[in-house]
This record gives structure tokens, sequence and C-alpha cells, in this order.
């Protein structure tokens, strides 16, 4: 394992998971794509960031108290000037522990949820679903044990009800479906090294578009700290 | 470890057989293996005496002869140290019928029993268990034979986490016609459990099928089973219980909420090629479908019947079940048509289900089976077969046996399952053609096959 990817890991075991710009930081060490993004403590920071990237931006709260941010409205969308950022950086600032705001590039496409769950029985095993704040309402999902085989990612994408959307559905294009075996690959490969350290894993949403499979959101929840040698 | 001498042995010895209580579990055991199997038996109790007309031993190293099996039914308290002697009189193995251990809390004494055979080399199925039932050698069932249903011999093997639930299975065995191996309840499974049978019965020469009732498996111990399973050339089945979701523990992850217990089991299951049973009729229609055919289809189905509606109903069913049933072709069906008796040519029916209606005769089965037999579009057959039909005969399912044995496609029959038809049914069962009671039930034989996917 990465020496990065443990620093993070030993960083964050007091808090019991993963604050989202750490684990974005460590995908992106384990080979994942991840959308450009800053943690800024101060509006200046944030507004420098937004202003580099371009508009629209994204921004996100980060405590390590909000496990998820859009139950208490910690995520905006579709920023797209640096008034709104300065008033959404406000806002977020009066939240218990408050840390800092994410600031990324927006990313536009199908929204995916890639998860995995160090399972009692089976031990590392990876879920594929369509993602989004619905995922469980939804629950259009498929799981399989890790690591995976690149036939066990072919049938994932098959095993699920709105498998369509992915191929392109009504005029709109299909997603890269290459980036995202090698997504699930990668990822499934990343939690066999992780099975001591985590209890699951959301990348929720991933947003594959044609060209590309970007991790927006990740959560990592660790292990409780007794079992951890 | 040899399990040979627990599945095999031909010496026994039952341990802990009262003088005076015939009810006592080692006195059932002991009667019903002196009477009716081939392993020779020695009853034992530490104050020995004699019991109808037999010496009984007071310890297992008095008796002359080399003991391959102990069945130890006596207090859990007295377990280890009896283990501690069947090792030192070089015994091959135990059975633990005995309850009090793990499962009221008693875990030192079963911890102890598995650190001294683990050590010997000495295997044992139980505590707390049935133990083996395994014909012609012996039956450690501590149940009258006079009450039990006994299948016929054959290739499947049944093993069961619960010895309720594998005498009930028993029971069905036998009356569906499915013949069974050998089955073994493993109780609390403190030493010999699913993985380890699993490994021993895929090298049985006297087993094709396994099938397993499960209630949990320990740490890891799943992934090693499927793993295992997924590498085996014989059909593995799985009944698994608790399926409803377990406490309300808070769960902060959206995979965490939605890979509960038993969707995480069915999903795996199906990934190594292992056939999960959702329930015990299913178990049932698996075990026989698969122990006739050990093979995988696709799932695309043709359909023989001499009803229409019986041919619609299998249609639907198949449809719900992920089976396809592809329409043949104009050509194809004309073919078909040529083949069969001129009476019914005219009024049948050749799409796909082939209805021959009420006219039909053996030959037209055979005929309309052989042609879709020989189609790549097709890679299972069933045929619903009305008994009441007046060009029917009992010869027929012999005839279709020799069909499957010479194309190679499964085929799988519905006969009502009453007992007029019982010459129907028969024909098909001593010709190795799974035989539903149902119109479901035969699409659920074509579903064991689709799901037994070499892995």
């Amino acid at each position: 394992m990465k020496k990065g990817i443990r620093d993070i890991l030993s960083a964050s075991k007091d808090t019991g998971w993963v604050l989202e710009p750490q684990a974005k930081h460590l995908f992106s060490l384990a080979g994942l794509e991840v959308p450009r993004f800053t943690w800024a403590t101060t509006e200046g920071e944030a507004v420098r960031f937004a202003q580099e990237i371009g508009y629209p931006a994204v921004a996100k709260v980060v405590s390590p108290r909000i496990v998820h941010k859009s139950d208490c409205d910690g995520v905006a969308v579709g920023i797209d000037t640096d008034r709104e950022l300065t008033e959404t950086f406000t806002r977020f600032s009066q939240v218990e522990d408050f840390a800092g705001v994410l600031v990324e590039e927006m990313v536009l496409g199908l929204e995916l949820i890639v998860g995995a769950k160090i399972d009692y029985q089976f031990g590392p095993v990876i879920l594929l679903g369509i993602g989004g704040t619905g995922v469980e309402v939804y629950r259009d999902i498929t799981l399989r044990m890790a690591p995976l085989r690149e036939r066990d990612v072919e049938s994932m994408i098959k095993d699920l009800k709105a498998g369509r959307l992915l191929e392109g559905y009504r005029g709109s294009e299909p997603i890269n479906r290459s980036e995202l075996i090698r997504l699930l690959i990668t990822f499934s490969e990343l939690v066999m090294d992780l099975e001591e350290f985590i209890e699951s894993i959301d990348l929720n949403p991933v947003i594959c578009s044609s060209t590309s499979c970007v991790v927006a959101d990740a959560r990592i929840m660790l292990k409780e700290t007794e079992e951890r040698s | 470890m040899n399990f040979n001498a627990l599945f095999k042995p031909k010496t026994l010895a039952v341990i802990g057989v009262s003088l005076n209580n015939d009810r006592h579990p080692a006195n059932v055991i002991y009667n019903k293996n002196n009477l009716r199997f081939q392993a020779e038996v020695f009853p034992v109790n530490d104050r020995g005496g004699i019991l109808q007309g037999e010496m009984v031993y007071s310890r297992i190293s008095d008796i002359p002869q080399e003991v391959d099996l102990a069945v130890i039914a006596v207090r859990s308290q007295m377990v280890p140290d009896i283990i501690a002697e069947c090792i030192d009189a070089k015994v091959g193995g135990a059975v633990v019928i005995s309850g009090g251990f793990a499962e009221i809390g008693r875990k030192d004494l079963q911890e102890r029993m598995v650190s001294l055979a683990s050590e010997a080399g000495f295997p044992f199925i139980g505590p707390n268990c049935l133990g083996i039932y395994s014909p012609p050698h012996m039956d450690t069932f501590f149940l009258p034979s006079e009450r039990m249903v006994r299948p016929d011999r054959g290739r499947v093997a049944l093993i069961s986490q619960s010895g309720g639930t594998l005498v009930d299975q028993m029971s069905k065995f036998a009356d569906e016609g499915i013949g069974l191996s050998l089955a073994v309840s493993i109780g609390n499974k403190a030493l010999i459990r699913e993985l380890d049978l699993l490994k021993y019965f895929a090298h049985d020469t006297g087993t094709d099928v396994m099938a397993f009732y499960v209630e949990g498996f320990e740490k890891n111990e799943g992934r090693k089973f499927v793993l295992a399973a997924g590498r085996c050339p014989k059909p593995v089945i799985v009944l698994k219980s608790g399926k409803s979701p377990g406490g309300s523990r808070a769960i902060s992850s959206h995979t965490a909420s939605m890979a509960g217990d038993y969707e995480v089991f069915s999903a795996v299951a199906s990934q190594y090629g292992v056939v999960e049973a959702r329930n015990e009729f299913e178990l049932l229609s698996f075990c026989e479908a698969l122990s006739c055919y050990n093979q995988s289809i696709e799932g695309r189905i043709g359909i023989i019947t001499t009803s229409g509606g019986h041919g619609a109903l299998a249609v639907d069913a198949c449809s719900s079940r992920g089976l396809s049933v592809p329409t043949l072709s104009d050509q194809h069906q004309a073919e078909i048509r040529e083949r069969v008796s001129s009476r019914v040519r005219a009024i049948a029916s050749f799409s796909n289900p082939i209805d021959l209606t009420g006219s039909a005769v053996d030959d037209d089965f055979i005929a309309a089976a052989k042609f879709l037999s020989s189609m790549e579009e097709v890679d299972c057959v069933l045929i619903l077969l009305l008994p009441y039909t007046p060009g029917v005969t009992s010869d027929l399912a012999a005839r279709l046996s020799q069909i499957y044995r010479q194309a190679g496609k499964p085929l799988i029959a519905y006969v009502p399952h009453v007992e007029k038809y019982g010459i129907f049914i028969e024909g098909f069962e001593f010709n190795r053609i799974p035989v539903a009671h149902s119109i479901e039930g035969t699409v659920q034989m074509a579903e064991a096959m689709r799901r037994c996917q070499p892995c």
C-alpha cells in the first residue's frame, strides 16, 4: 500500500471515517479519477480556486460531524459567481466543527454508485448501482465478491435494471464502458488492500460520461479502532 | 484428516447405550445398525453388562477389533474424555450426538474436544447432531427405523446444520423419487464444517450433487466455501436461512445498508456458480434436476404439450424466471409438421410451444422432441404430459429418455402427481428424466441448470 494512503487512514482513525477531501486524495493516489478540487479554509482560497478552474463550481461542507452532507444542505452545485461562492462559504461555516469547504469543478454525466463493504462471511464485496441521493429508494444495485475479474464487471453492468441508461438512452451518449470497467477493477484491488482498515466505502456519485468516470463524492467508513491491529 | 472411517465404517462402537432404557438415543442407534446395516456394531457403557444377549464393553479399548467409527451419546461433560479414549484406542473418527455444548453456552467443553481432536488429526461430526446416514454401511440418526422415510439410494449428498430439516428433506426426496447418497447432520459443526464436507464429497465417487442447508458461516468462511464450490466440478446447491434483515444497527453508508447478509450471499453464490435454492421447494426441484443432468444451459426452452393452456402457462413461468422460449422459424415449423401423424398435422400448432393437441400419439411426442433436441436455438425441452390424452401410453417416458441419451439436450417432464398416473411418473423417474408436480416445477428445474454455471 502506498505510504500516502496509509497516512490518510491513520490520520482519520479518531474520527472513524475519512473526510471527503482526504478520501478523494486517497482515491487519486490509487489511480481513480476525481474532479479538480481544493480544501479551502478561507473564502479567499475558495474564490481563488474557483476562478482558476472556472465556474460553474461545486462547494461542499467539510466537518467530522457530517457524514451525509446533503441531509443538512451541505452541498451546493452550479455555483456561477464569486459572490454566490462566498455566501455559500459563510452559510457552511455555521455548522458544528466546521473544517473548511471543498471546492471542485462540476462534472456532468450519469450518476452511479460504486461501493465496498467488508462482509463478515464473505470478506470484501463490491457494489455497483444507479447512484445519487435516491440510491436507497431505487435500490438498483448488484454485488460481487472482490477481487473482481473482468467477467464479473461485465455481468454487474448487465445486472442493473437501468443498464440501458449506460448504453445511451434517448439521444444521450453511451458512457465510457472501458473506463467504468477500469474504475471497478482498480477500486476492487484497492479494497483488497484496505480490508483490514475499512468497514465500508461509498463512491456516490461516480459520474460517468462518454469520456470518463469521475469519483465526485467519496466516503470511507473505518473499522472500529479496537479491532484494528 | 481422513473421512473414510466416518462415512464408510466397517466397525461401529455406540458409546453410552443404556442397560435399562430402550428409548435412549444410543440404544436406538445400536439397534437399527445391528438389525439393518452392514457395519459390525459394538455397544459400550462404562458399567459393562449384557444388552439383548450381547456383551457390553465398558471401554472402547476393550473391543477386540479395530473400531472405525465411535458414535458418542453420553452426557456432555464426559465427551472430551471419551474422545481422548477413542484417540488412544486408534478409532478412526466419531459422531458426537450429545448436546450441551456451545448451543447452551458451554463453549469450553466444545473447545476442549476440538483441540484434542485437531491435535490428533481425529475427525468428528457434531456435537449436538443426528450425525450420518450412510446406507448400506450405517446410520447414526437416533430415530427408530420404522419411523423414518428412506429415499432410494442415489447420487445426491445432503448436508444440513439442522437435523430436523435434514430428516424432513429425506422424506421429501423419497416422495419425489430423488436418490440420496449420504445425509449428514453437522449440528454445532465444531470441527468438521460445510467446507470440509464439500471437499470430501467433491471426490466421493458415490455423489454427483451436493445440497447444503446453511444457517450461517463464520468470519470469511463463506468466501472459502464459494471459492471451493466454484472449483468443484459437481453442482453445489445451497438453501440458506436468515433472509430477513438483521437488527437495526445504525448504518452510515449506503453500501453497508444495501449489501445485507442475504443480498451478499445470494450475489456471491451466483458469481461462483453455486445454485441458490430460495426455498425448500426449489431445493427439491434443483436436487432432482441436477441429479439427472450435471450440465448448464443458457435457458432457451422448447415446450411440447397437448394443451394450449399448459403451453401458455409454461411460457409465462419461463419469462418470470428469466428463461426464453424462442419462436420457431416458418421453415422449422414446416419440418416438424412433416414429421407428425396426419391427424395432428392439420390441427396442431408448431411455433413453440408445440401444441400437439388431444389427438397426439406417442410418435408425435417423439418426433417433436427429436426435432427440438436437434435445434441450435433450444437447449432444454419441457414435456407437459397429460396422461389422459387417449393416444399417449406409459411407454413414452422410456422412449423420450433415449432421445436425451442421443442428443444430450435435457428433457424435463410434467405429469399431474396423482396415484392414477403413477406409472407415467415412474416411467420418467426410472429413466432418469426429472418429473415435476406442476408446470412451474418444470421451469424451476430448468432454472437450476441455468444457475448452475461453471465458474
